[in-house]
């Protein structure tokens, strides 16, 4: 069959469209909603009204997003059936368990306290509604440590042996499979990232409306939670990356080297700046390189060897037999490189804002602000960026929204591709995975219904986004200020309407 | 009782769980067209559901995920066989959710009727298409010696698998009407009570030709104990409906579906998945399993969180407990 359409290929673009887009709502629900649960905790704690409107505002922001997130979730929880039939008959023993932990543990938990929280304004008393969007929040970071144990499996197979008999991988330590570094590194990592994709959604969004001079007490609010979890998460991201490059340098050396197009085995082995290589060949034509930083990156140590792909391919060839072991080298070296790249990015924006919108530290007394006033944007200690650059610093703040999500895009698609041709690392072949059953014609028609769909799922969502993020926090009503005291609500006026409804 | 029979149980449970819940709301979703007289009915409807469809939903996925971890040859065949199907319910529910969530998120009337209009068919259409797919479950479908389903999607549509969808949508239908009856206010009450009654006969029927030719093709004297506590249970949801006994008769709805479902499973045992080619190449709870540890970790996985989760979804029904009426819909879109 023509390898374009083999039912491999189809099955493979299928899982990555709907995956990637899937995961373009899953790091902004995981981050706000506990931003969202942290702003409500000021809420409750200060009774400044600030913190309310902020939290109807990014609250609403949030449930238009996990709502696109819950749904496309439902696919990936059939899609190992569908196109990956012989995958599921092969590792279900193994990779099911997690699967079936996050649906009974953690998705219950998200699904049933968002309902709650949704519509429990005025049916819950301020505390127990709080709780309520923590639990969110517990469900999000538990549902993400499930999936992430399940796919490290993939990339670290563990806790497992192969029964001959039934021809397919078990199950021997559950335990191993959720706490191997593999997943512990590979969850933080994660974690950070979603939160850097919080973060910069946040500066983005708050510097829209102070550019505008508009919603500045919630915003310069919003404004600075944002920059400060942008920071730490991109700092913890670059930890937790170097870490889980680390790991990956032992694990799937084929994968780093992929990332880094080292052809050859070197010591000291080079950091690649850029890159622009012959995969048939297997060598670089041209490359800038930095000297040693790649040992150091893999080894902490700046004069250590770092085998090459070469070196790699031929030792899984006499291990595994022969064929290709290379991934596509291509997409792992800019994957790499777009997510370290746009993740950085966001950082430097971020800690730039921080700086440049400090409340005092070695900030002339004039050039402070109010809770009411729009920062001041301040290089030195005296003088304040001129208004174009200031303007320009709020343009690039809204367009670094981006940057994370794009980042978060390419780490998966590196992370994915780069074990390429295994599905499960030295265990399972790509190829050997597919549902030999489904047609061609069955996969086109549902990689065409989905991608088609979630085009325009996608329009629909952004729209609504910028409807919402343009309008502003709302007002507060009578109602916001004086929530019940009864669980059930209050019997004051039954009549009284929906504080929310569909 | 070995732990694949457990989980064989369990499986059960999972899809009982998800069709006595996302029964009523399907019913629901349907009852937006066929008893609100005008669109504030209509987001009254919907907001008897508003807090609870989600939570409801997982049902489904904890039901695909246990049996994917459970029973992974189940879960491959199974999904793997009945492709065009569940694509098309899984767009449903794509499309369901969202409309749920975004209906009232603009003010515009077209927007509003677009979704409106999205609501009652990706509810109808799944309502109708499990009910399909278990018909084809119980009654054995193409399967080779290497597990793989080997039939077509015409094959599913047969008579039999067919009657399955009709049953389990006006089964649904007068499940959510029920509800509707016993969450709602005002005139739309009495409303949902008389258009139940009347469902209520056409599932009778319909369900009564069903469950006899179910138990006629595959069935045992178990299976027979949960058709008659289906058909009787069935009977008293109807009376109680008559005579306005919402609760009891929501009650007993939910008995229905749980014996209806419980009967399918009682004649599938110990099938999973039984093959029409050959009876040897069937996927049966011990061909399709996991092995013993992995079902040992999920067992106590289950027997703690299950237990939990069925307590904060029930506060959660009671936090909303307020009937909702009119009056309850704010103004502003």
């Amino acid at each position: 069959m023509d390898l374009a359409l083999a039912p491999e290929t189809l099955a493979r673009w299928q899982f990555g469209i709907t995956t990637v887009y899937h995961f373009l709502f899953v790091p902004l629900t995981i981050s706000l909603a506990a931003l969202t649960a942290g702003l409500q905790t000021a809420w409750v704690r200060t009774e400044n009204e600030k913190y309310l409107r902020a939290t109807k505002f990014w609250g609403k922001l949030f449930l238009i997003n996990i709502a696109m997130g819950v749904v496309t979730g439902i696919v990936q929880e059939f899609q190992f059936g569908m196109n990956w039939s012989d995958y599921s008959r092969f590792v279900g023993d193994i990779f099911g368990a997690p699967l079936a932990f996050e649906a009974l543990i953690a998705f219950f938990f998200e699904s049933t306290f968002i309902g709650l929280w949704i519509f429990g304004w005025d049916k819950l008393p301020k505390r127990i509604h709080l709780a309520c969007i923590w639990m969110v929040s517990i469900g999000t970071i538990l549902s993400a440590y499930f999936i992430l144990a399940a796919n490290s499996w993939m990339q670290h197979p563990v806790g497992y042996r192969i029964n001959e008999e039934r021809g397919r991988a078990e199950l021997t330590d559950f335990w191993q499979v959720l706490t191997q570094n593999t997943a512990l590194t590979q969850f933080f990592h994660t974690m950070t990232a979603a939160f850097l994709v919080g973060g910069a959604f946040m500066v983005g969004i708050s510097a829209f409306h102070l550019a505008r001079k508009k919603h500045i007490p919630v915003m310069r609010t919003s404004l600075r939670l944002g920059l400060i979890t942008l920071i730490i998460a991109g700092l913890g991201t670059a930890i937790s990356g170097d870490l889980l490059g680390k790991v990956m340098f032992k694990q799937q050396p084929m994968k780093m080297a992929a990332a880094e197009a080292l052809w050859d085995g070197e010591a000291p082995a080079p950091f690649s700046i850029f890159a622009y290589g012959d995969v048939d060949k297997g060598h670089n034509k041209v490359a800038i390189e930095i000297p040693g930083l790649l040992s150091f990156l893999a080894n902490d140590d700046f004069t250590s060897y770092v085998p090459g792909i070469n070196d790699i391919n031929k030792a899984e060839q006499e291990k595994f037999g022969p064929g290709d072991y290379r991934p596509n080298i291509p997409v792992a070296y800019w994957g790499f490189r777009w997510m370290i790249g746009f993740g950085m990015a966001s950082l430097t924006i971020g800690m730039l804002g921080l700086w440049l919108t400090r409340k005092k530290f070695m900030l002339a007394p004039g050039l402070r602000t109010g809770e009411d006033e729009v920062p001041n944007l301040v290089l030195f200690k005296r003088k304040a960026l001129s208004p174009r650059l200031g303007k320009w610093y709020w343009i690039v703040a809204l367009w670094t929204m981006a940057f994370p999500l794009i980042a978060n895009s390419w780490g998966w698609i590196f992370t994915e591709m780069g074990r390429q041709p295994w599905v499960v690392y030295g265990v399972l072949r790509t190829r050997d995975a597919v549902s030999p059953g489904t047609t061609t014609g069955e996969v086109l028609t549902s990689m065409i219904v989905f991608t088609a769909l979630y085009a325009v799922l996608a329009v629909i969502e952004v729209k609504l986004l910028v409807k919402y993020i343009k309008a502003g926090p709302p007002e507060l009503t009578e109602n916001d200020l004086n929530p019940p005291t009864k669980i059930g609500g209050d019997s004051r006026d039954p009549d009284r309407p929906m504080a929310f409804s569909y | 009782m070995e732990l694949h029979d457990v989980w064989f149980v369990l499986i059960a449970v999972l899809w009982i769980g998800y069709f006595f819940l996302e029964g009523f709301d399907f019913g629901v979703g349907i009852l937006t067209k066929l008893l609100a007289r005008d669109r504030v009915e209509k987001r009254v409807l919907i907001n008897t559901i508003g807090p609870v469809w989600d939570g409801n939903e997982v049902w489904l996925l904890t039901a695909g995920g246990a049996t994917f971890a459970a029973f992974p040859e189940w879960y491959a065949t199974l999904f793997s066989g009945f492709y065009l199907p569940l694509l098309i319910i899984l767009v449903c529910l794509i499309v369901r959710g969202v409309a749920f969530e975004y209906r009232a998120k603009r003010p515009e009337e077209n927007w509003q009727r677009n979704w409106e209009q999205a609501i009652f068919w990706t509810s109808l259409i799944p309502a109708f298409l499990w009910g399909v797919a278990f018909g084809n479950i119980v009654r054995g479908v193409k399967i080779d010696a290497d597990m793989e389903f080997v039939g077509t999607f015409w094959e599913l549509l047969n008579p039999y698998a067919l009657l399955g969808g009709l049953v389990t949508l006006t089964l649904f239908t007068f499940h959510g009407a029920v509800f509707a009856s016993l969450k709602t206010v005002g005139d739309i009450r009495g409303r949902a009570r008389s258009l139940a009654f009347k469902l209520g006969l056409v599932t009778a029927v319909l369900a009564l030709g069903f469950l006899i030719w179910t138990q006629i093709d595959t069935g045992d004297s178990w299976s027979l104990a949960a058709m008659l506590i289906a058909v009787v249970s069935l009977v008293g949801a109807i009376g109680a409906i008559k005579a306005g006994r919402e609760g009891w008769s929501f009650a007993l709805s939910g008995v229905t579906i749980t014996a209806a479902v419980a009967m399918l499973f009682l004649a599938l045992f110990p099938d999973v998945m039984p093959s029409s080619l050959d009876p040897e190449w069937s996927l049966t709870v011990t061909n399709a399993s996991s092995s013993p540890y992995t079902l040992k970790i999920m067992t106590w996985c289950a027997a703690i969180a299950t237990p939990l989760v069925l307590l904060y979804q029930s506060w959660t029904y009671w936090v909303f407990r307020k009937r909702i009426g009119t009056q309850h819909i704010a103004d502003a879109h």
